[in-house]
């Protein structure tokens, strides 16, 4: 049989405001436990919460940016559960009136086309604090330094078909909500996470099938795997007539399984009512639309900027607009050498693999946009060759320096003197009589990669800096004269 | 020092006749030596208090001293004081120190006064009759075998033995009026978010007001004054100007229209209480005020709404009291679950274990829209019918409770009876209007309160109208020592 797989994302986005969502304590990640906490964060009695105004700032400006509804009245609940974590044991969340109603976004497939994914709702609500089970031998320790951090909850509709789709809708959303600067977005230090529901149906039928809930999904490789490995199993049960429950499953990325989590933590009936601490949120349209208009151009718009303006590919033009300090970045490098293609190649190949490295992101890599755009500028002027400026780019990620002062001190300066060159492509030939043979006994189209070798010993010889392009035209003048 | 008001202490250490920490001490011992028959106090802040004291008397010296510098009070247990003990009348937090101070509590140290101790109540303010208290049952100063009323019985107790002159109370559905009215004290429930709510344990949140229970009226407006006003770390509580609710109390009430409601007056009325009442009310009316039939036709539903939304909001407020950061923690917790059960089993009494469950079913799937959703609804048409009356009437009159003072052990057996005791207090609650108590006569040696309600804000008002009709009457200068304490 052929399933059809759907999927809907819950993406939590921790925002990025100072204090907490409903007190006056720093938000912060690493400090020691139990110090960026008031009164309120550690559920003291008679502790009351104080709405933090930026998170609703930051959640209509999200809501704005995926072209949603906003609710001018949206109320806040609370969530009651026991947990050790929860020092009031309940979260104020919202329920039945969010900050931010219905909106979508599109992602790109991989045919190039493109899908719109529905947004059901965004709701504000205060995170959690962290027990600590191997600290304490035999004891649980409690770090309420996350308590009440503020979170927004991105609910998306059914709308997935394939786990591919999840990532691309999960990292648009992820471009959106740094690219607005309402989340730093860091996946690893769980400032976005997301939960999967997934469920499969038989081609063609409407009714959707029992879905499980995949908890806690924070990097995007793993979503990927998460939905592919849940999808195989629900497959395997369904083809061998059994059913699935509906049930809310860990995803173990050790062991790229499935599996549910303990019952006990799922059975809860929350019992939401209004919270009677905090008012209703009361908006109008002007605050709604003076926050419109600080907009910045969001990853769609200026992913389509890339490619009309700058003559981009697709691919470059989405990578590049995929977060706002990447595109801010790129940007500065083409406004320094003037040249969009090559700046693309070099930020998303060269330096990208530095970033990968160091597990870096671009606002802290150590090589400025102007330095780069510098260092295309050389390339440009055949001042070097790709070599050359790969040295340099490794000399100014290690250590501070100007690009013409590198290629100075390194001896980088590619020699474009055709005669010299000329004598060390005459050498080259003479000292591989073997190797000439063989290119004139080969056949022509196979020709090209024999060339390879003697680029490789004219470079070098040269010791890297002779200009590839006039070698590499002299090397093939002079060999096809032999055959 | 016993049975004088707030005013003449104010005026007695203004005339230098005795300093603070002298009439803070002889508080003490005479709470010391005669408390033990009403049991109106859980703890003494001897120290605290002393130095308080001496910092009101050093401010005095300095020329700094208002009206309320070096005034003796106490607070409801449910108060947060810093570095002092605050229970809530429960095991649960037996021996939680608070590192913290109460708004309301840091608006009175601020204006100098001293608090001498805690007083008693219903555990999380959950009561009538201050029967349900860990730290024992309160007696009424004026007759021994009557309970003081509640949930702030300990605070009344404690003024009416004259103890104190005044006190801290709280009122989430009477709590402050219906003690006053049983201990013939002048308390009043403020509008809600009139008091900032920060630090004071929470019952029903939606509900809960702080205010006075003193002799007077004048004392109640002198505290309210100083309780009073904006908090920013109480999102409900209201951003407005705060009057001075002394100014109006000398203007006369020509022209004045009360409300009486049929309702009020119904079938569950003791007879002598509505005596009283009408004879209060025709004083009023000799005053220069002009009586006027109303009606509020939902005021019956107010029981079964509140006994909805109290308990739901308490099951969610008092899920922090869990044993793992601060308060009772059970012995030898086998796991996390029997940690919370026996931890909570343990540390709440009966009365709070019966309301956690009737809220948490109130709120359970299922069950959400037949109860809190249905009982909002009441809410908002009890709202309605008061914001109808008051659009014909300046203030509300009627009986605070439908009886006096019952006897201690009378209701303990039946809560329904004992909720039927809140049937006038609990729509001013459930509206958020101000409502207040004071003092109008006796039935068989047990006092009985005048209540009057008005409009949102209007407390300068309703104190105006207590003040005024304490001029012509001398209800409220009665004190048990006056009279012949029964059961003693």
């Amino acid at each position: 049989m052929s399933w059809e797989i759907v999927i809907g994302l819950e993406i939590h986005v921790q925002l990025a405001t100072k204090s907490k969502l409903f007190s006056g304590a720093k938000v912060g990640f690493g400090a020691e436990p139990n110090t960026q906490t008031t009164l309120v964060d550690l559920g003291m009695p008679g502790s009351l919460p104080v709405f933090n105004e930026e998170a609703l700032r930051m959640a209509v400006t999200f809501g704005t940016a995926i072209d949603a509804e906003i609710g001018k009245h949206s109320v806040f609940a609370r969530k009651n559960y026991f947990y050790p974590d929860s020092p009031k044991g309940y979260q104020t969340s919202q329920m039945d009136h969010p900050i931010v109603g219905m909106g979508h976004l599109d992602i790109q497939l991989e045919d190039g086309s493109t899908k719109r994914i529905g947004v059901t709702r965004a709701h504000l609500e205060e995170d959690a604090g962290k027990s600590l089970h191997d600290d304490f031998d035999g004891m649980t320790g409690i770090d309420l330094n996350r308590s009440s951090t503020p979170l927004l909850e991105i609910v998306s509709e059914p709308d997935m078909r394939s786990a591919k789709e999840a990532v691309a809708y999960m990292r648009k959303m992820h471009a959106i909500v740094t690219t607005i600067g309402i989340s730093d977005g860091n996946m690893a230090e769980g400032s976005m996470r997301c939960d999967a529901n997934v469920s499969i149906r038989p081609k063609g039928q409407q009714k959707l099938g029992t879905r499980a809930e995949l908890k806690n999904i924070n990097s995007f490789r793993f979503i990927e795997r998460a939905i592919n490995v849940e999808v195989e199993r629900q497959i395997d049960i369904l083809e061998d007539g059994g059913k699935i429950a509906q049930e809310t499953r860990l995803y173990d990325a050790d062991k790229n399984e499935t599996r549910p989590m303990r019952s006990k933590e799922e059975a809860n009936d929350y019992r939401y009512f209004p919270c009677p601490d905090l008012l209703p949120i009361k908006i109008d349209d002007a605050y709604i639309e003076a926050i419109r208009h600080t907009l910045p151009e969001l990853p769609d718009q200026r992913s389509a900027r890339f490619m009309s303006q700058l003559g981009l590919s697709q691919y470059d033009a989405e990578v590049l607009s995929s977060s706002r300090t990447l595109a801010d970045y790129f940007e500065a490098v083409v406004a320094v050498c003037n040249d969009a293609k090559l700046s693309a190649n070099w930020v998303t190949g060269e330096l990208a693999r530095y970033m990968n490295q160091h597990n870096l992101e671009i606002d802290a890599a150590p090589v400025s946009a102007t330095q780069l755009g510098q260092l295309i500028n050389r390339i440009k002027d055949d001042t070097i060759n790709g070599k050359g400026a790969k040295t340099v780019l490794d000399e100014l990620w290690n250590q501070a320096g100007e690009v013409d002062t590198i290629i100075a001190t390194k001896g980088l300066k590619q020699v474009s003197d055709i005669g010299a060159i000329e004598n060390m492509v005459d050498d080259v030939i003479a000292a591989n009589s073997k190797q000439v043979q063989q290119y004139v006994d080969a056949e022509v189209e196979k020709r090209g990669k024999m060339l390879g070798f003697f680029m490789g010993q004219v470079m070098k010889a040269s010791q890297g800096s002779a200009n590839p392009g006039q070698v590499n035209g002299l090397l093939k003048k002079k060999l096809d004269a032999l055959c | 020092m016993t049975h004088k008001t707030l005013v003449q202490i104010s005026k007695d250490l203004a005339a230098g006749r005795y300093s603070s920490r002298e009439i803070t001490q002889d508080i003490i011992a005479d709470i010391k030596a005669r408390d033990s028959i009403y049991n109106s106090f859980i703890s003494l802040s001897e120290d605290l208090a002393l130095a308080q004291a001496d910092a009101a008397d050093a401010s005095r010296i300095a020329g700094d001293a208002g009206i309320l510098t070096g005034v003796p009070f106490a607070h409801k247990d449910l108060f947060c004081t810093k570095g002092h003990a605050t229970t809530a009348a429960s095991k649960m937090l037996e021996n939680f120190v608070p590192p913290y101070e109460s708004t309301v509590g840091q608006r009175l140290l601020s204006a100098g006064a001293v608090c001498v101790g805690k007083t008693n109540m219903d555990e999380f303010a959950m009561g009538s009759s201050n029967e349900n208290s860990f730290f024992g049952a309160v007696k009424n100063p004026w007759d021994l075998t009557a309970v003081p009323g509640g949930s702030s019985g300990g605070s009344a107790a404690a003024v009416a033995a004259g103890l104190v002159p005044a006190a801290t109370g709280t009122d989430t559905g009477g709590s402050i009026r219906q003690p006053a009215s049983f201990c013939n004290l002048t308390g009043i429930k403020p509008t809600y978010g009139r008091v900032s709510r920060f630090g004071i344990i929470a019952y029903a949140s939606s509900l809960d007001q702080a205010g006075p229970l003193c002799q007077t009226a004048e004392d109640a407006a002198i505290m309210l004054n100083a309780m009073a006003g904006f908090d920013e770390q109480d999102s409900t509580s209201i951003q407005q100007a705060t009057p001075d609710f002394s100014a109006d109390l000398n203007l006369p009430l020509q022209g004045l229209k009360v409300g009486l409601p049929k309702e009020f007056f119904g079938p569950g009325l003791n007879s002598e209480v509505a005596d009283c009442i009408m004879m209060a009310v025709k004083k009023i009316e000799a005053l220069g005020a002009q009586i006027i039939d109303i009606s509020l036709p939902n005021l019956e539903l107010s029981i079964p709404a509140y006994y909805v939304i109290a308990p739901s909001e308490a099951s969610s407020n008092l899920s922090r009291f869990d044993g793992v950061r601060y308060g009772y923690r059970c012995d030898q917790p086998k796991d996390l679950m029997d940690l919370y059960c026996r931890s909570r089993a343990e540390g709440f009494g009966t009365e709070v274990k019966r309301r956690i469950m009737v809220g948490t079913y109130a709120l359970s799937e299922g069950y959400y829209d037949a109860y809190y959703v249905k009982a909002q609804r009441i809410r908002r048409l009890i709202k309605d019918d008061f914001t109808r009356a008051l659009s014909q009437v300046d203030v509300i009159m009627g009986p605070v409770a439908p009886t006096p003072a019952f006897n201690l052990g009378s209701n303990t057996k039946d809560p329904v009876a004992m909720y039927l005791e809140d049937i006038y207090t609990l729509s001013a609650n459930m509206a958020g209007i101000p409502a207040m108590s004071t003092p109008a006569g006796f039935v068989n040696g047990r006092p009985v309160g005048l209540h009057i309600m008005g409009n949102y804000f209007a407390e300068a008002k309703l104190l105006n109208i207590a003040h005024q009709y304490q001029q012509v009457t001398d209800w409220h200068l009665q004190t048990p020592t006056s009279n012949q304490i029964k059961g003693a």
